[in-house]
């Protein structure tokens, strides 16, 4: 028996590709969804792979450094040091923020590190141009996502820096590249008032007579120069000996120091479980929203093409076709339609996810997972055309 | 009603032809009842050609409905070769493979399945019966070969004029070997000469292949062409003697 679906979309098949080809593009959206989704997950876990930690230690009662916005002392990280089980301990700071090069500005990640110590925690695990901080102010490694090419020159609150290094996949879990600056620098940059503002406050600090008193001279001078000081971090990340448990040596810092750390796997849940979740929600209703709408789309074709046959059917019925003939066709024609869109949108996806602003992560498995939803939604979208082949009437081929 | 008429034929199976007794079809209930069909009795032999010819709303339709097995008479018996066919019900359980196997359609227009080429348009009923591919497009192109159009046959539908459809039309109604064609004004698109030529064919293939052949038609051109002629008028048949001519 011939392919009565076939020979139709082989003799229209101008209708069946413009049609699948509308269809692609929708499915490569929704494609695309699921491959932002998952470039966000992605990367979080490279978020914490590029940290280098195993332990991330950040203030009491937060969800700090990423979640929410962690503060400890820079001199933390001595003590954490010397505990049993700790191989190397580092002060961090992250800050999103627009950094400025020229007239035009990118929004990045700053990332306070301590200069010369490459293959330690918080530090980029590897460059694909220049080198690592050396100097203890005003260099920048830039993950490439920036834009930043070496020996730029870069601003970052009133402060210029010189790209000695470029790196690659190193983001923030929202998807903003990272610019890595020397940690002092970086702490200055958190809470750096602008000039106006450094004056106002010396005014009202030299006016309050607590701390201008005339029988303590330099009482002033020390005031103020803790005022223009920072000395916390956001976190410190910690390398754990080899061999050596993350549970327990999480709960000695937190015991010892009254501070809250947590593991490589409480530090992911955090991410992909709060900080990404309400937008993994957002994606998944449009994903939902769109299937809905390629579905009444392919349902809306595949009856107009139903309709547009009616004659054909009453006679394909009239001289002796079986009803699951006429329904097979119907629904190997939109199944048909379904891979066409299948195939044009996975190409358009795999064409376009580049040019996405943020990580665009395609997974094999979601593309097959994608497919069995289209062909699902091919067949469900066929029924109520086949529902309409089926009721016509055999008699409407004859006259009268 | 008119004698039953007796031809010698080859074929056991083809000797009944059609034989329509005392057929009424009632549509609706109670005081909207309408009785478009009321008594109607009818034979055509094997090979033979009869015209069935009636005003709008004489039952025309509804007789041939009746006939294709897609709708159900009220009372009355039908058969079909050599099979009683309704009889106060049907006597087939599968009426789809009935109207495949043993009646041939021919309608007004060709209604020729646009995305099938000649041959496959013909070939589709003996493929929908089961028959493979290769036998199926084998007994389409005879036909069409018998038919003049066998030139045509890897052609799509809209490459044909209106009288090469309609030719395809009667290779598709033919080529199951039905004992029965039911045609439906099949010349009413036609000129003259293509209309006589439809004419002659079904006549020529009636007789090579037995077929009783029952022709709806408006049609003063052909008229002159059937021997034996039924009028249906409010719903009763008129058994009437044509010419039997068929200009050259």
């Amino acid at each position: 028996m011939i392919s009565l679906a076939g020979r139709d979309i082989l003799h229209a098949w101008g209708k069946f590709v413009f049609t699948g080809l509308g269809l692609g593009l929708l499915i490569g959206v929704t494609l695309s969804m699921a491959g932002i989704y998952r470039g966000m997950i992605e990367d979080a876990k490279v978020l914490l792979d590029n940290s280098g930690a195993d332990l991330w230690v950040v203030q009491q009662d937060t969800l700090g450094p990423y979640a929410e916005s962690s503060s400890i002392y820079d001199d933390l990280y001595r003590g954490i040091r010397g505990l049993d089980g700790v191989a190397c301990a580092a002060n961090v700071t992250y800050l999103t923020m627009q950094v400025r090069k020229a007239d035009s500005d990118v929004r990045a990640m700053v990332v306070g590190i301590v200069p010369g110590g490459p293959g330690e925690p918080g530090h980029p695990p590897f460059l694909v141009a220049g080198r690592h901080i050396t100097r203890s102010h005003y260099e920048a490694v830039a993950d490439a996502a920036t834009g930043f090419k070496l020996g730029d020159r870069i601003q970052i609150r009133r402060n210029h820096y010189s790209v000695v290094g470029i790196t690659r996949r190193m983001v923030s879990s929202s998807g903003d590249p990272m610019v890595f600056i020397p940690l002092k620098d970086a702490q200055e940059a958190q809470f750096l008032k602008d000039n106006d503002a450094i004056v106002r406050q010396r005014r009202r600090t030299a006016a309050n007579p607590d701390f201008n008193r005339p029988e303590v001279p330099g009482m002033l001078d020390a005031v103020i120069a803790s005022q223009s000081s920072n000395p916390y971090v956001n976190a410190v990340l910690v390398q754990l000996a080899p061999g050596r448990d993350a549970q327990s040596v999480a709960e000695t810092i937190q015991r010892w120091k009254r501070l809250k750390v947590y593991t490589r796997p409480e530090m992911e849940q955090i991410l992909v479980g709060k900080l990404i979740a309400t937008s993994a929600r957002q994606i998944g209703v449009f994903l939902v929203i769109l299937s809905l709408v390629s579905a009444a789309i392919i349902a809306f074709i595949i009856y107009t093409l139903t309709m547009g046959k009616i004659r054909e059917i009453a006679v394909l019925k009239l001289i002796g076709t079986k009803n699951r003939t006429i329904a097979g066709m119907i629904l190997q024609q939109a199944v048909s339609l379904g891979i066409i869109g299948f195939v044009v949108g996975k190409i358009v996806a795999t064409f376009w996810a580049p040019h996405f602003p943020k990580y665009v992560l395609l997974l094999p498995g979601d593309a097959a997972r994608g497919f069995a939803v289209v062909v699902v939604i091919c067949v469900l979208a066929s029924l109520m055309a086949i529902r309409l082949a089926l009721k016509v009437d055999p008699a409407e081929a004859i006259g009268g | 009603m008119s004698e039953r008429l007796t031809i010698e034929v080859s074929d056991p199976m083809r000797e009944e032809g059609i034989i329509i007794k005392a057929l009424r079809k009632r549509y609706g209930k109670g005081d909207t009842a309408v009785d478009a069909l009321k008594g109607v009795a009818m034979q055509v032999a094997p090979g033979e050609v009869v015209g069935l010819i009636g005003p709008s709303g004489s039952g025309k339709s509804t007789l041939l409905k009746c006939l294709g097995a897609v709708i159900e008479p009220s009372s009355g018996q039908m058969s079909l070769g050599d099979q009683v066919i309704y009889d106060g019900g049907w006597r087939i359980r599968d009426l789809r493979a009935l109207r495949r196997d043993k009646i041939g359609f021919v309608f007004q227009a060709p209604y020729l399945i646009p995305f099938l080429d000649v041959t496959d348009n013909v070939a589709l009923l003996p493929m929908l019966a089961g028959r493979p591919n290769a036998e199926a497009r084998k007994a389409a192109l005879n036909l069409l070969d018998a038919l003049d159009v066998a030139h045509r046959a890897k052609a799509m539908p809209a490459q044909l004029s209106g009288g090469e459809q309609q030719r395809v039309a009667i290779a598709r109604a033919l080529v199951n070997r039905p004992p029965v064609i039911l045609a439906d004004e099949p010349t009413a698109p036609l000129d003259s000469a293509r209309a006589l030529s439809v004419i002659r064919i079904l006549n020529q293939m009636a007789a090579q292949y037995q077929t009783a052949i029952i022709v709806v038609t408006h049609d003063e051109k052909i008229i002159p062409t059937f021997k034996r002629i039924y009028h249906i008028r409010d719903g009763l048949t008129r058994e009437e003697v044509g010419e039997g001519k068929i200009p050259d």
